[in-house]
């Protein structure tokens, strides 16, 4: 288990670093309290459909801060020192990768807790939530390891501001159908507008596994092909 | 992985070459170092000796040519190539966040140590590095020698076969290097060691051959004493004299072949001066001569010899 001192290394920076910690698990938990408090007034935001978008969008933030902490990271000869162990690309992308998990159930955890102090309910089941949560959090913290992988500490932020205008104009969220035209076309080739609506679908009106199978379907083959792509980026990496 | 060849050289390079563009960071190196050897790559900074490091160690893809360590192959085997090796960069490489203690479990971990052996390692070398009475710090606070230290602690911690030491002692102050040499003293004959310097005393203590670098190119491979022979056909006679003269210093010609103009007198370069006759050819010119001594050619000599240029900046 060569890896999982690389792990355990990484989770260690990643909790020993209150501010960009509180940061990617504060912001989202801000946002939920702040437009709920917004939507008492005019009845617009509920709990239920806000929750899964907030959700996604703390995601984003945990993207941008592995994306920041791999890029710099890299920048410093402790990097050039691991990568003469004998690790195969997989083990230090899952090395990097896995810390930021615990990171995303808190964020998700919080998220929903708050949520059901202002009423949140779930009418489906709560492990479909989890498994549609779960997937999106493994692509944001893959893209954020594809992006600190290949970019530098200064290009990191352009990324995630790209990445960020993808995922809200994709529909991670505002709902897409609303919008429609040519919002609704280019959101159905991204992951993000199949996740949302999978998981509104199930909280709102209890959809079944049959009901959102291809909404799951395009979130589980994204998150397959961008992890798959994190690791050719660590490949990448390893051997310049 | 390939079954690990008993014998041969530890590491061995074949024109092993790295290009940026048209530059030539490394050209065309040959290298052949024994098992159990402390072999220097000495050279100016820009040399290309990191480069040479990392091609070894598999962080950089050699243009051309390529190199065996313990017999693998580093463009075909570099996993079975970094199970054997540990390398100690130029610049301290520490994890911040970690304690001494973490920083060490956590090179000893990737490496594949297992838990018990790591620890007493980790133990001896903390004590040996000064480090043990604040191991359970975070690093963030050391100063900058102790990090140093520290950085160099975590190439020993997994006991590999090849050990890289990438400028060990740059930086550190005359104790702490001092200590170092001493443990790599101590390493000797089991470990096979490629240490690269800029330090001229560096090589000169420690290595058992050293290899002078320069533009990308081996300029010379001998032990230090071969090497300091190899400039100077033998011994050189330094004179500290006052009131010299041009007449005096052709008058010096007429005995000895090569006797060089310097600052302050002249060095004469031959087998047996006499000073008796020095005197008698100065004096009467009327040149005081203040001093005389023999002359030890240092690696400093060889090196301006060979690229005309001083080592140290």
């Amino acid at each position: 288990m060569r890896s999982a001192e690389l792990t355990k290394r990484n989770f260690k920076e990643v909790w020993r670093d209150p501010l960009s910690l509180g940061l990617t698990i504060g912001l989202p938990v801000l946002m939920l309290v702040v437009l709920q408090a917004l939507g008492d007034v005019d009845g617009f935001f509920t709990p239920t459909s806000l929750a899964p978008g907030v959700a996604i969008f703390g995601f984003v933030m945990l993207m941008f801060s592995a994306a920041m902490s791999l890029s710099r990271d890299r920048e410093s000869s402790l990097f050039s020192r691991l990568l003469t162990a004998p690790l195969k690309p997989n083990e230090f992308a899952t090395g990097y990768s896995l810390p930021y998990l615990p990171v995303a159930i808190i964020q998700g955890v919080l998220i929903f807790a708050i949520g059901a102090l202002f009423g949140l309910e779930i009418s489906g089941s709560v492990a479909l939530v989890v498994l549609i949560l779960l997937l999106m959090a493994v692509l944001f913290i893959a893209l954020g390891m594809i992006t600190g992988a290949l970019f530098t500490l200064k290009q990191v932020p352009f990324v995630y501001m790209v990445i960020l205008l993808l995922a809200i104009f994709g529909g991670a969220w505002v709902d897409i159908e609303a919008i429609g035209g040519a919002f609704k076309s280019v959101g159905d080739w991204f992951p993000f507008a199949h996740a949302l609506d999978a998981a509104r679908d199930v909280m709102i009106d209890g959809a079944g596994f049959g009901d959102i199978a291809t909404d799951l379907y395009w979130v589980v083959g994204y998150t397959a092909v961008i992890a798959g792509f994190a690791v050719l980026a660590f490949r990448r990496r390893m051997l310049e | 992985m390939n079954p690990v060849p008993v014998a041969g050289p530890a590491i061995e390079a074949f024109a092993l070459s790295r290009m940026y563009g048209d530059f030539a960071a490394v050209d065309g190196i040959d290298l052949s170092v024994a098992r159990g050897e402390l072999f220097a790559l000495l050279g100016p900074n820009g040399a290309g000796k990191t480069t040479t490091i990392k091609m070894l160690c598999c962080l950089l893809r050699p243009t051309s040519g390529t190199a065996t360590i313990m017999g693998h192959d580093i463009r075909n085997d570099p996993l079975a190539v970094k199970s054997v090796i540990a390398l100690s960069p130029q610049e301290t490489a520490i994890a911040e966040h970690l304690t001494a203690w973490e920083n060490l479990s956590l090179m000893a971990g990737v490496h594949g140590i297992d838990k018990e052996q790591a620890r007493r390692r980790s133990g001896e070398l903390l004590e040996m590095m000064g480090l043990a009475d604040r191991a359970k710090e975070r690093v963030k606070k050391y100063s900058g020698g102790m990090k140093r230290r520290l950085s160099i602690a975590m190439a020993l911690v997994s006991d590999p076969q090849v050990l890289f030491l990438d400028e060990p002692t740059l930086g550190l102050d005359p104790q702490s290097r001092r200590a170092i040499w001493a443990y790599i003293e101590e390493l000797k004959g089991d470990t096979t060691i490629l240490l690269t310097t800029h330090y001229l005393e560096e090589a000169d203590a420690l290595a058992d051959r050293i290899e002078i670098i320069d533009e990308a190119k081996i300029v010379a491979l001998g032990t230090a004493a071969e090497l300091k022979s190899s400039i100077s056909s033998g011994h050189v006679t330094v004179v500290e004299a006052q009131n010299l003269t041009e007449d005096a210093i052709n008058a010096l010609r007429e005995i000895y072949h090569e006797v060089r103009a310097t600052a302050d007198g002249v060095e004469i370069e031959a087998d047996g001066v006499s000073l008796y006759d020095i005197e008698d050819v100065l004096r009467p010119r009327g040149v005081v001569v203040r001093s005389t001594y023999q002359k030890q050619v240092t690696l400093d000599d060889v090196f301006l010899e060979l690229t005309g240029k001083q080592l140290r900046e």
